[in-house]
C-alpha cells in the first residue's frame, strides 16, 4: 500500500504521481520504441492500428467519457480527416500541414454539427449525431469529383519534406509520436480549468452553470476538440490503409468507436487505450479461435458481432467501469495482498436524487 | 445601508401555478438574511430566479444595482453570487479538491491553447487556485477529505463540501438553500458557527432558506416569511416568529375556545 505524502501543491500537478509510475511509464515508452524491431511487420501494422484507434478513442473519451455527451457520429469526423488528408496529400502537401488541415476541417465540421446538436441531450444527441454520420456517408458517396464516390480515393504513402515513410515501422513511429502528443494534450487539458469544467458538466449541469461554467461554450469546445482529434486520427488512418472509401465510415464504425470507450472505461485516459487495443485484438483472437472451434460455431456467420455484443453486455452488467476498472481492481488486489476485500469498489448508492432539477 | 441584492415585485408562474407572486425584499451588504416558510412557499423558486435557472415571469432582480435580467445562468457566479443546492449537486466522480477547484473556474485567466500545452501561466494559476482552495479547506476543516472522491462521502460531509465549493468562488453574496437539512444536531451546530464566521470573518453577505428555527434565530439578522408565494412578514427573527400571520401559516388558524 502506497501513501503519497503531499507537501507541495506542485505535486498535484505532476504527470507521474510517484516514482513507481515514472518507472513503469518509462518502461512502457522504451518498450513502445523498441517493439517494432522485435515483431513481424504484420504485428507492427496492427500496433499502428491500435495507436490510430487510441487517438480516436481519446477524442471520443474527451466528449463521452469526460463531458458526458454521447456521439454516434464520430466515424464521420474520421472520414472528414481521412478525406482531407487524401486530397491534400495528393496535392503534395507535407504531412504535418495536411494533418493540421485535416484536424482543422474536422474541427470546423464539429462546430457546424455541434452548435445545434448540443442543444439536445442524451439519446436525442445520439440520434442527431447518427443522422449527421449518415449524411456524411451520402456526401462522400455522391461528391464524386472530390471524393471519388463509392470507389474512393487511393492514398500515397505518408510523405513530408522529401522524406517518405517506406515501411510499417516508419508509419508506426509517426503514429506513436502523434499519439503521445495527443495524449499529453488531453492530459494537460484535464488538469486545467477547462478539463475540470467538462467533468463538472458531466456530473451536474445545473451546478456547473451556477459555478460560472458556460454550458453551451464548454460543450461545443469539447465537441470541437473531440472532432479535431478524430480528424488527426483520420489523417493517419488514410495513410495506414492507403485507400479511403465511404463504407469505412458508416454508423456501424461510430458504434464500434463508442463501444471502444465504454469497454475501455468511461472517464479514464487508460480506458481509451485499453478499449482501442481490445477492439483491434479481439477480431484477431476470434480468427485464431475459429480454427479450434467446432465448425458449427467456428464457421457461423456473424460470430464476431455476436461475441462483441455479448462482451459489451457482460461489461455493462458486471464491470461498468470497463477494462480500466478491472485493471484498477487487479492492481489494488496485488498492492493490498492479502487484504483486498470484494466490496472495496462497490459504489455507494445515493438516494437523494428524487428532486433533482432538470 | 448599502443594498446588495434587491428583488422587486418578483412573480413566478409555472403553468397555472403561481409559485411566487409579487415578492419584494432587499438584502443589505454584510447581513444574514433568511427566507422561511412552509413547504411550497416558493423559497427555492426565488433562489432559482436569482441564479437564473428560470427567468422570472414578472419583476426584476438587481445585484449591486445591476439588473440580472440580461445575464446568463453562468454569468451569475462571475458577478459574485455563489450558491448551494437543497439536495446537494456535487460533482460525484471528482475528488473534494477537484470540486473546490471548479469553484475557482470564474477566476480562470488562461486560454484553451495554453491549457493544451500546460504553459507556465496555467501552472502558476493552478498553484494559485490550490492555495486559495486550501484556505477554504482549512476554514471548513476538510483537510481529511481533500483527495477523497465525493461519491463515497457521508451526507454531512457532502453538505460542507458544497458550502466549501461555493466559498471557493469567493462570492460577495452566498445563497444557501437549506444548509442544515439532513444534518444531525452537532453538524447543525457547526453549520451555525460557519455561517456566522462566513459573515464576520470573510465578510460575505448570506441569503439563506432554512427550516430549523434555532439555526435561523442564531445567525440571521433579518427574516422574511413566505406562504403560498406571498410575503407575510419581515423583521428580526423574534419579530417574525411571533407574527400572527406566521403562526397561522405554520400551525393553522387559531380556534376560538
Amino acid at each position: 500500500m502506497r501513501f503519497i505524502f503531499k507537501t507541495d501543491y506542485a505535486q498535484d500537478l505532476q504527470l507521474f504521481k510517484h516514482g513507481g509510475q515514472t518507472f513503469w511509464y518509462g518502461a512502457l515508452a522504451v518498450a513502445l520504441v523498441f517493439v517494432p524491431w522485435l515483431l513481424s511487420p504484420y504485428f507492427v501494422s496492427q500496433l499502428t492500428f491500435v495507436l490510430i484507434y487510441s487517438i480516436v478513442a481519446l477524442g471520443l473519451m474527451l466528449l463521452s467519457g469526460f463531458t458526458g455527451q454521447i456521439s454516434l457520429g464520430h466515424a464521420a469526423f474520421l472520414a472528414v480527416g481521412a478525406y482531407t488528408e487524401s486530397v491534400l496529400a495528393a496535392k503534395g502537401w507535407p504531412f504535418p500541414f495536411s494533418m493540421a488541415a485535416a484536424a482543422l476541417t474536422a474541427g470546423i465540421v464539429g462546430v457546424i454539427v455541434g452548435t445545434p446538436a448540443l442543444r439536445v441531450k442524451g439519446i436525442y444527441l445520439a440520434i442527431a449525431t447518427m443522422a449527421f454520420n449518415i449524411i456524411v456517408e451520402e456526401v462522400l458517396a455522391r461528391w464524386e469529383s472530390m471524393t471519388g464516390g463509392n470507389a474512393g480515393l487511393q492514398v500515397g504513402p505518408l510523405a513530408m519534406f522529401g522524406w517518405t515513410a517506406q515501411d510499417e515501422r516508419e508509419m508506426y513511429y509517426i503514429a506513436l509520436v502523434i499519439t503521445a502528443i495527443v495524449t499529453l494534450g488531453v492530459v494537460n487539458l484535464l488538469r486545467s480549468p477547462t478539463g475540470r469544467a467538462f467533468v463538472a458538466i458531466r456530473d451536474s449541469e445545473i451546478s456547473a452553470a451556477s459555478m460560472g461554467i458556460s454550458l453551451a461554450f464548454c460543450k461545443s469546445t469539447s465537441f470541437v476538440l473531440s472532432a479535431a482529434i478524430t480528424g488527426i486520427a483520420g489523417a493517419l488512418y488514410a495513410h495506414r490503409l492507403r485507400i479511403v472509401t465511404p463504407d469505412q465510415f458508416t454508423v456501424l464504425q461510430s458504434i464500434e468507436m463508442l463501444m471502444m470507450v465504454v469497454l475501455g472505461g468511461l472517464g479514464s485516459i487508460h480506458g481509451a487505450f485499453f478499449g482501442a487495443a481490445f477492439v483491434i485484438i479481439l477480431p484477431q483472437l476470434i480468427a485464431v479461435a475459429k480454427d479450434y472451434l467446432p465448425p458449427a460455431i467456428g464457421q457461423a456467420t456473424g460470430l464476431q458481432p455476436a461475441l462483441f455484443g455479448l462482451i459489451l453486455v457482460g461489461f455493462i452488467l458486471f464491470e461498468p467501469l470497463g477494462l480500466y476498472g478491472r485493471w484498477v481492481k487487479t492492481r489494488t488486489f496485488f498492492q493490498l495482498f492479502p487484504f483486498y476485500r470484494r466490496g472495496m469498489f462497490r459504489r455507494q448508492k445515493v438516494f437523494m436524487k428524487s428532486e433533482r432539477l432538470r | 445601508m448599502n443594498p446588495m441584492l434587491a428583488v422587486e415585485g418578483l412573480s413566478m408562474v409555472f403553468g397555472g401555478l403561481r409559485a411566487v407572486s409579487d415578492v419584494s425584499f432587499t438584502v443589505r451588504k454584510g447581513e444574514v438574511y433568511t427566507l422561511i416558510g412552509p413547504n411550497g412557499a416558493g423559497k427555492t423558486t426565488i433562489f432559482n430566479a436569482i441564479s437564473r435557472i428560470y427567468p422570472p415571469s414578472d419583476g426584476r432582480i438587481f445585484f449591486e444595482r445591476e439588473d440580472l435580467a440580461h445575464r446568463g445562468q453562468h454569468e451569475i457566479a462571475r458577478l459574485g453570487i455563489a450558491r448551494t443546492f437543497q439536495n446537494i449537486e456535487l460533482f460525484e466522480h471528482a475528488t473534494v479538491l477537484e470540486n473546490l477547484l471548479i469553484g475557482r473556474h470564474v477566476h480562470r485567466g488562461t486560454r484553451l491553447w495554453q491549457e493544451l500545452v500546460f504553459s507556465p501561466a496555467v501552472r502558476r494559476q493552478e498553484l494559485a487556485f490550490r492555495e486559495a482552495v486550501e484556505k477554504v479547506i482549512d476554514f471548513l476543516d476538510l483537510a481529511h477529505y481533500r483527495d477523497t472522491r465525493v461519491a463515497g462521502l457521508p451526507y454531512g460531509v457532502r453538505k460542507v463540501v458544497e458550502l466549501a465549493r461555493a466559498l471557493a468562488v469567493e462570492p460577495k453574496l452566498l445563497l444557501l438553500d437549506e444548509p442544515s437539512s439532513g444534518l444531525n444536531v452537532e453538524e447543525t451546530d457547526d453549520m451555525a458557527f460557519w455561517i456566522h464566521d462566513i459573515r464576520s470573518d470573510l465578510g460575505i453577505t448570506v441569503l439563506m432558506v432554512e427550516h430549523n428555527m434555532t439555526l435561523v434565530s442564531r445567525v440571521s439578522d433579518r427574516v422574511l416569511a413566505l406562504n403560498h408565494g406571498e410575503v407575510i412578514a419581515e423583521g428580526t427573527p423574534a419579530e417574525v416568529q411571533n407574527h400572527p400571520g406566521v403562526i397561522e401559516a405554520y400551525l393553522g388558524p387559531a380556534v376560538e375556545a
